[in-house]
């Protein structure tokens, strides 16, 4: 059963302590904090829809690069071997340790889609007047994507890994390595330009489109 | 004396955690759904406490194995050695290569032991109604929160050392079982912080305020 809304749209309660207070207002750039717990509330970003576009179709660009080039190159007494990303979960699997290898799977390169796609689709719909409803599922999810994609730990990852078996080798960085780093920064653009108040306060209400599709559907019954 | 009260939960309403709207479940009711974005609606996240703990003694009993089993074996023509994390620590110390090592150190050994000490602080205050140094215990919560996942380091220094040095006769790396659990300490510990409810914390404050206003 839905819930009923409250009267006053600016009274919100934090997350973190659960506070009830009113948000003011604010200019953009400018950003509100909880009194008592001091989380930030909300920051209104500045250029927010014109920006996360153009910064998401740039990462998923990298993203395929990073995903299709070999990423770490080795040669060492006349022979030679390279990897991929997924060539890190593939070899972990052949060794017998699946579920590291899924892990690895899940951090690296499909929660890393997940999170790339969902935002690059929540930026093109939210580019009509009336952001379409389906949007809400997207947006409800996109932050688990965020939690489970490990681009940045995976790079610190690599270069320890690079730097360990330099000792050993002569080691080569692949292209995917520098799109990799060049994804690391775009990520985090991303998530700076994206205000999901902006779209929320835009979207159309689940429970009206739920009643207009039992209206329809009644009105359909009726002229059976 | 007049209660006044502080939280949303005290005026009897629920906050959605995706999309901020303040709402109000019927009469009644402990549970609803957001008018707006449709999510399900709760005044605390259920059994929080027990799902945090549960996570946490899961957490704590991997971080033994964890450590003890070796998380990468190296075969080359003479033999194989296998070795655990703390003596990947040690083997990668050199003056050179002092802060990779130092880095390995704090991703893998303090940063997972630290989570587990941290988080069973925050539920014992939380289940003693605890009032005190309520901002320094949300302070560390958020720390939990942001720096967890960098101890998953260990795992991808591992899967590509491995998946790299395949120099077979010559040399060639294998992650060892010790990876398996490694990777479970970073998971549940994960697990654990999304499980717990950082409103727990400020539940008793928020009672006394109400009753002394």
């Amino acid at each position: 059963m839905y819930n009923t809304p409250v009267a006053d749209a600016a009274l919100r309660a934090c997350p973190d302590c659960d506070l009830l207070q009113r948000l003011p207002d604010l200019e953009p750039g400018a950003s509100a904090r909880c009194p008592r717990c001091d989380l930030e509330l909300w920051r209104r970003r500045d250029a927010s829809r014109q920006l996360t576009l153009p910064l998401t179709l740039a990462a998923a660009v990298l993203y395929v690069v990073a995903n299709t080039f070999p990423m770490l190159g080795l040669t060492a007494v006349g022979r030679s071997a390279s990897t991929t990303v997924l060539g890190g979960a593939e070899q972990l699997w052949h060794d017998g340790r699946e579920i590291v290898a899924g892990l690895v799977l899940l951090t690296a390169v499909v929660a890393p889609a997940l999170q790339i796609g969902f935002m690059l689709v929540i930026g093109l719909a939210v580019r009509r007047e009336r952001v379409p409803i389906w949007v809400g599922p997207l947006l409800r999810h996109h932050p688990t994507t965020r939690t489970w994609s490990m681009i940045e730990v995976m790079m610190l990852g690599v270069l320890v890994a690079l730097t360990k078996i330099a000792e050993l080798a002569t080691v080569i960085p692949g292209v995917a390595m520098y799109a990799l780093g060049a994804l690391v920064f775009l990520l985090a653009g991303v998530q700076a330009s994206f205000d999901p108040r902006d779209f929320w306060d835009r979207i159309g209400w689940a429970e009206a489109a739920d009643r207009r599709a039992a209206a329809s559907g009644r009105l359909a019954e009726a002229t059976r | 004396m007049s209660a006044v009260a502080v939280s949303a939960m005290q005026h009897g309403l629920q906050s959605c955690e995706v999309c901020g709207l303040l709402s109000r479940p019927g009469p009644g009711e402990e549970e609803g759904r957001c008018p707006r974005c449709a999510g399900e609606l709760v005044f605390r996240k259920p059994a929080s406490l027990q799902r945090t703990w549960a996570f946490l003694l899961a957490a704590a009993i991997s971080y033994v194995p964890a450590n003890i089993l070796p998380v990468l074996t190296t075969t080359t023509a003479t033999g194989s050695e296998s070795d655990t994390i703390l003596q990947g620590v040690v083997l990668l110390w050199s003056p050179t290569g002092w802060p990779l090592s130092l880095i390995v150190l704090v991703a893998s050994i303090m940063i997972p032991s630290a989570k587990i000490l941290a988080l069973g602080y925050l539920l014992v205050t939380v289940q003693r109604g605890s009032i005190r140094n309520n901002g320094q215990r949300i302070r560390l919560y958020r720390s939990v929160d942001l720096i967890g996942r960098w101890s998953m380091v260990d795992v991808f220094v591992d899967a590509f050392t491995a998946a790299l040095v395949q120099l077979q006769p010559l040399m060639s790396v294998a992650p060892g079982p010790g990876l398996l659990f490694f990777a479970a300490v970073v998971v549940f510990t994960m697990l654990a912080v999304e499980s717990f409810d950082p409103r727990l914390i400020w539940d008793p404050a928020s009672e006394e305020e109400a009753h002394d206003g």
